[in-house]
């Protein structure tokens, strides 16, 4: 789907990234913890977010997250969307929770960008 | 008490004179800004784009640096990161000025953390960082001592 149905199904509105919105989109990844999404996160897929700090925007551009999704009404600081803007990542602001953002785009045909993780290499 | 302490998880090889360097720069970081955590790693990134590494190679490498400016930016006075690119590999050491790393078995650990509130509220601090760096490159080192600093050393080799 594109980038402007993510925006309908969560009622979200786009902080940043308008002229971004025929961004095909069809993977997604949620937390809150970068290292995590650094972990596992896979390039193209969408954000998922309640961290709200530069650290967002620096995580998707390393990873080349297609845009993040701030989830439970959060707001990004100004340092944020100026960050955002320069390096060119949508953000869009929902009130929705992360579960209910997850399973309203589920819904609709956005599968994980994994569904588990491996784990046999941990020691 | 000052010790060394040095865990080689594979074995690191030096980089043969005889390759051309494709690039080779260094980066400062400022310790305790996290302002500028991860404007290193945006670098290298552009910078690894424009030599036209693969996108994965790009990723990876980026993902590396920017765990390790991570841990620069919360634990230490400053670092410095040296990126050499040549014709079969990326490399990238950091050094750091910090307190240094007392036991790096333990700290090697997946979930073992020292991280304050501070370093928490980015999003980092779970233990996690020398994990991912470790995972997302070819080769790994780690030495440190501690009251001196730490010294990454990452290799991702490009098809």
């Amino acid at each position: 789907m594109k980038l402007r149905d993510v925006r309908d199904i969560l009622d979200a509105e786009v902080i940043v990234g308008e002229d971004n919105l025929d961004l095909e989109v069809q993977t997604a990844f949620g937390a809150d913890l970068m290292s995590d999404v650094l972990a596992f996160a896979k390039s193209g897929s969408l954000l998922l977010t309640g961290l709200t700090n530069t650290q967002v925007i620096r995580t998707a551009n390393v990873l080349d997250i297609a845009a993040i999704i701030l989830v439970r009404g959060k707001r990004p600081s100004t340092e944020t969307i100026a960050l955002a803007k320069e390096l060119k990542i949508p953000i869009l602001a929902t009130k929705y929770i992360l579960f209910e953002t997850a399973g309203r785009l589920y819904a609709k045909g956005i599968v994980g960008c994994l569904q588990k993780v491996d784990t046999s290499g941990r020691s | 008490m000052q010790k060394e302490s040095s865990v080689a998880y594979k074995k690191l090889t030096p980089v043969g004179e005889a390759n051309h360097n494709l690039y080779s720069g260094t980066f400062h970081i400022e310790g305790g800004n996290f302002n500028s955590a991860g404007m290193v790693s945006t670098s290298i990134k552009s910078i690894l784009k424009e030599l036209g590494i693969p996108g994965d190679i790009v990723r990876r490498a980026a993902i590396v640096s920017y765990e390790a400016e991570i841990n620069v930016v919360s634990y230490a006075k400053k670092g410095l990161v040296t990126l050499l690119v040549d014709a079969g590999s990326v490399n990238i050491e950091v050094k750091d000025e910090g307190p240094g790393i007392p036991n790096i078995e333990l700290a090697m650990q997946e979930g073992y953390s020292t991280a304050d509130q501070r370093i928490r509220e980015m999003g980092f601090g779970a233990g996690m960082g020398l994990c991912n760096i470790k995972n997302y490159s070819d080769l790994f080192h780690i030495e440190s001592e501690v009251g001196k600093g730490t010294h990454l050393k990452m290799i991702i080799y490009t098809p």
